[in-house]
Parts: structure tokens; C-alpha cells; sequence
């Protein structure tokens, strides 16, 4: 069974985006980019079920700048086989990234595609379900347990309230929370031979699709700031703060 | 204009955050239809037609519904949509795993997680963690969104819409319920709760979590929360996960203990109404946005606490 992995290019994890003067959007000049944590997890997975013999090859795909070369060369150091950039220096909506996925799946024909459950940028957390619709595929979001049981995927979920388990039919689309596994660094040795990797480079316009943005940015500001309050000496005088508040 | 707002429910009880929607339909514009789509869920759609300002709930049946399939929800509200301009769904985690179904068949880009509503197409919503927030502007001619339900008061429970009932889609789906692990507590729902006690990795252990943290909350008749950094080292269910990609609450008190205050931890709580941060590191960053700070060892801080209260 052939594994697609969608791969995004963000802001590193540890960064604090600053919104830019003309609020126009987040400042990324020069801001250290990373791979969205949850494809890591996705890729990881993906990688594991190589290792005990469910999958046959994993492709990793990135649309993005040409930069996302880089995000796909991890992904090819960390166990993945061959790589495609879908490249582009517009912003992408997700409904625009599953529809070009949507194209790479009838090509390619996986079994499974396995997504991060979000992007940490834009927190849309839409893409990997619209690309199950608009393949008429079964879907498990938030997934932190996946096992392959004969022609069926059972997958646990991190829903509201506890764990829920669902069994698809292949090919499926599986969305990773957390919890599902803890990525493996790449080591230098994987990162030489990943450059041996085959990359191909495409453009939207090569699966036909139209990414003309559906929601256009009126604005990006600043949240509202949260004044620091007062440090109190100890619980007694915390109790007596919370009592005048009206809080306890 | 109308709106389809998916209601959220047990099957036995209609969810809170079901109210909240209808307020941020409300004000979207038009007429409201709540769609209740359960297994045995006569009393959540009943409680659905009390709601203020809703045109009529649609109750449908189907054993697919007792768990929110998404494949079957995506089925049943597909066709629903040609009579409505606007679908709106809390983000919860049955409406953020099925929403962006509907959104992709309709062929919308989905509006996720909106915090206001400033007009029938514009909304703002908080990316990066909520360290910035987007207004955007929808050109699609039918708008799928997801609210969160901090955001919003929940509309009143005083009105008597007619219940109508709809025929469910005819499966059988690509995906079957097989099996939930749903933790039962008295204590309140993290996301509606009016306090809430979280823990952090200060902790340092599931057993500790659970004998500093259950106490306080019990006696502070709180919700349970934890910091990813918890949850990622096993002291906590990710459940209790509180942040960027954990719940978002508001509650009017919340207890930040042994928590440093990530910025993904500070997108989950910072619109709380009174924040404590309780931890021994005089710099954390949960002490910037804390109402009331106390420095010292949680250890001995948390128990006096519960005693005294």
C-alpha cells in the first residue's frame, strides 16, 4: 500500500509571530520556518507502517515556495521515499490544497493519505477532511492509535470527553493528533541519502486547479492584551483577593 | 436569508455550546433552523426548540447518528443546503470533523473557529495560536463556519420552535462506530465549565496530578485541565488538554498551577475572566497575563489552598 503525506512549510513551533505595521499579515522575513509538527507525527507514522511492512512507499508532497523543498527533504530523511513539490509563492487555502491533492491521489492511487490535524499558521484544521469529501474517501481525524486490520483501518480518536474508535474501509484519509507517536529525529547519514531522493516539481496549474483565494484578509491585528495583574504574598491573602473579585 | 446551525448533544441532552451558535447565527442574520441529527435524541431536540430566536428544529434518526459519523452527517445536510445561505457548527470536535466535509461538497472554503461575526460575510477569527487575529471576507456564495463557543452567549432557552422530522440518507458508510472510552465525571465539562483547575508539568507525575489537582477542583466544583506539557508526559488525558490544539476555555476562574504559560497553552485560557498562576518560577510567562500570582512550591501552596477554602 502506497502512503501520501501532505507536508506544510510554518513558522517554527517556538517563534512568537509578530503581526505586521500595515496589518496586512504576519511578519515572516527572516523568521525561522520548520514543518508543521503534526506532519511530522503524520510522517512518523507513515515511516512505522513501512517498518512492519503495511506500507510499500511513502510520497511526501508540499505546495508551497520553493522553499518547501527543504520541508520535504526532511520528510525524505526521516524514512519517506520520493517527494512532490506543488510549487507556488501564493497563500493557499485549504479547499484549494485538498482539491490539488485530490488531483495527486488519482494519480498516484494510495491506499492512505495521512495528515496533520492542523497547520500551526492558520489553524484552519479543514484540509485533510475536505480531501476525504471531495474523494468520497472515509475519514478519522485527531487519530492517536492506527492499525491496519486485513482491508479495514481501525482508528482512535482524540474526541471531546475521551477516545472513540472507528473502522474505514481503505483508502482513507487519517488526520494525526499528539498523542499517535513521537517523530524520530533524521539522522546525518539519512539526511545525505535523502538528497539522492527524487523530488518532483509541479504547479498548480498542472493539476488544473484554480487557488484564487475564497477569503480574501480584511485585516490581521494584534489580540487584545492582557494587562499582568498583582503577585499576592501567600494563600490567605490569594483567598481574600478571589473573595473580593466575587470569584469564590 | 437562513442558516443551518448543527446542534450539538448527547442524544439524552442538548450541549451548551448548541446555544452559543444560535447566538453567533444570530448574528449572521436570517432564519435559524437547528438540524438534530441523533440516535434516540427526541429530548436533545426538544430542548433544541426552546432555544430563543430559532425558526424550527429538524430532528432525524439513524443509528449513524448516535456518534456523529461524520460520512453520514456530511450525507444528511449535502442536500439540506440548497435551501440555506449559511451552515454554522461549534468547534467542537464532531463539528470540526465534519464541517469542512460539507464545506468541501458545496465547494466553500470553510471560516473556522470565528470569535465575531461583523457582517454577513466577514467574520474574525484567531490564527497563530491566537498571538493575532484575521478578519476575513468570504466571497463564496454559501459561508460554512465553525464557532467558538467562548466567543458567544448562548441565547436564552425561553422560546417553543416546531420540531419538524427528516428522513436520515441511506447507508451503509465507508466508516463504522466501532467503540468510545468516554471518562465519566461529575465534575463540569472542561469547555463550559464556570472554573477551572488546570495542572502543568510541574506536577511531575500522573499520581501527583491527580492528588493536588482533583481536590482543589472539587472544591472549587471546577473542570479539570491540563497544559500539553502534561498531557504529552502522561500525567493527563488529552482530554483535559487546554491550548492551540487542545479545548479553548473562558471560564470566570481559571487556576494555572505549575504551568509556565506557553503561548499554545495561553491560545487555550488567556480570555478567562480571573486567571491564578500558581508556580514556583517567579519569571514564568503565566505570571503576564495571571490576575493574581502566587510564588512558591505547589506542593505545599495547592493542599493549604484546598484546606482553606
Amino acid at each position: 500500500m502506497k502512503v501520501l503525506v501532505p507536508v506544510k512549510r510554518v513558522i517554527d513551533y517556538n517563534v512568537r509571530p509578530r503581526v505586521k505595521a500595515d496589518q496586512s499579515g504576519i511578519d515572516l522575513a527572516n523568521v525561522k520556518m520548520a514543518m508543521n509538527p503534526f506532519d511530522e507525527i503524520s510522517i512518523e507514522e507513515a515511516v512505522r507502517m513501512k517498518e512492519k511492512g503495511l506500507a510499500t512507499e511513502i510520497v511526501i508532497v508540499s505546495i508551497g515556495p520553493a522553499q518547501a523543498q527543504e520541508t520535504i527533504r526532511i520528510g525524505l530523511a526521516m524514512g519517506g521515499d520520493r517527494g512532490i513539490l506543488v510549487q507556488t509563492d501564493a497563500a493557499v487555502e485549504p479547499l484549494a490544497v485538498a482539491k490539488i491533492l485530490a488531483k495527486i491521489v488519482e494519480a498516484e492511487q494510495p491506499g492512505l493519505v495521512i495528515a496533520g490535524k492542523q497547520a500551526i499558521d492558520d489553524d484552519s484544521n479543514a484540509t485533510g477532511q475536505m480531501l476525504a469529501a471531495l474523494l468520497d474517501w472515509p475519514q478519522a481525524t485527531f487519530a492517536s492509535a492506527v492499525a491496519k486490520d486485513g482491508e479495514t483501518l481501525k482508528v482512535t480518536r482524540e474526541v471531546d470527553g475521551g477516545l472513540e474508535t472507528l473502522a474505514l474501509q481503505l483508502p482513507a484519509v487519517v488526520t494525526t493528533d499528539l498523542r499517535l507517536n513521537e517523530p524520530r529525529f533524521a539522522s546525518l547519514p539519512n539526511i545525505m541519502k535523502a538528497k539522492k531522493k527524487p523530488i518532483d516539481t509541479k504547479s498548480p496549474a498542472d493539476y488544473g486547479v484554480d487557488i484564487t483565494p475564497r477569503l480574501s484578509v480584511v485585516k490581521v491585528t494584534e489580540p487584545k492584551k492582557r494587562e499582568a495583574g498583582e503577585k499576592v504574598a501567600d494563600v490567605d491573602a490569594l483567598i481574600a483577593k478571589l473573595k473580593s473579585a466575587g470569584a469564590i | 436569508m437562513a442558516v443551518l446551525v448543527l446542534a450539538e448533544h448527547s442524544n439524552a441532552a442538548l450541549n451548551d455550546v448548541t446555544a452559543k451558535t444560535v447566538a453567533a447565527a444570530q448574528a449572521f442574520g436570517g432564519d435559524i433552523d437547528v438540524l438534530v441529527a441523533g440516535h434516540n435524541a427526541g429530548a436533545a431536540a426538544a430542548e433544541a426548540a426552546k432555544l430563543s430566536g430559532v425558526r424550527k428544529v429538524i430532528h432525524v434518526e439513524g443509528a449513524d447518528f448516535a456518534n456523529a459519523l461524520a460520512e453520514a452527517i456530511e450525507a444528511l445536510v449535502v442536500p439540506m443546503m440548497s435551501s440555506y445561505d449559511a451552515f454554522f457548527a461549534p468547534a467542537t470536535s464532531i463539528g470540526k470533523n465534519v464541517s469542512p466535509r460539507i464545506a468541501a461538497k458545496l465547494d466553500v472554503m470553510q471560516v473556522s473557529e470565528i470569535t465575531k461575526v461583523i457582517d454577513a460575510s466577514t467574520f474574525e477569527r484567531p490564527i497563530y495560536a491566537g498571538n493575532a487575529i484575521m478578519t476575513v471576507k468570504s466571497s463564496d456564495a454559501k459561508k460554512v463556519v465553525t464557532v467558538r463557543g467562548t466567543a458567544f452567549k448562548a441565547v436564552e432557552s425561553s422560546g417553543s420552535a416546531p420540531v419538524e422530522t427528516a428522513a436520515a440518507p441511506a447507508g451503509p458508510f465507508k466508516a463504522a462506530f466501532v467503540s468510545a472510552e468516554i471518562a465519566k465525571s461529575d465534575r463540569p465539562e472542561l469547555a463550559s465549565a464556570k472554573r477551572v483547575v488546570s495542572g502543568g508539568r510541574a506536577l511531575a507525575s500522573a499520581e501527583q496530578f491527580n492528588q493536588y489537582i482533583l481536590p482543589l477542583a472539587d472544591k472549587l466544583g471546577a473542570g479539570v485541565g491540563a497544559s500539553r506539557a502534561a498531557v504529552d508526559a502522561g500525567y493527563a488525558p488529552n482530554d483535559y488538554q487546554v491550548g492551540q490544539t487542545g479545548k479553548v476555555v473562558a471560564p470566570e476562574l481559571y487556576v494555572a498551577i505549575g504551568i509556565s504559560g506557553a503561548i499554545q497553552h495561553l491560545a487555550g485560557m488567556k480570555d478567562s475572566k480571573i486567571i491564578v498562576a500558581i508556580n514556583k518560577d517567579e519569571e514564568a510567562p503565566i505570571f503576564q497575563i495571571a490576575d493574581y500570582g502566587l510564588v512558591g512550591d505547589l506542593f505545599k501552596i495547592v493542599p493549604e489552598l484546598t484546606s482553606k477554602l
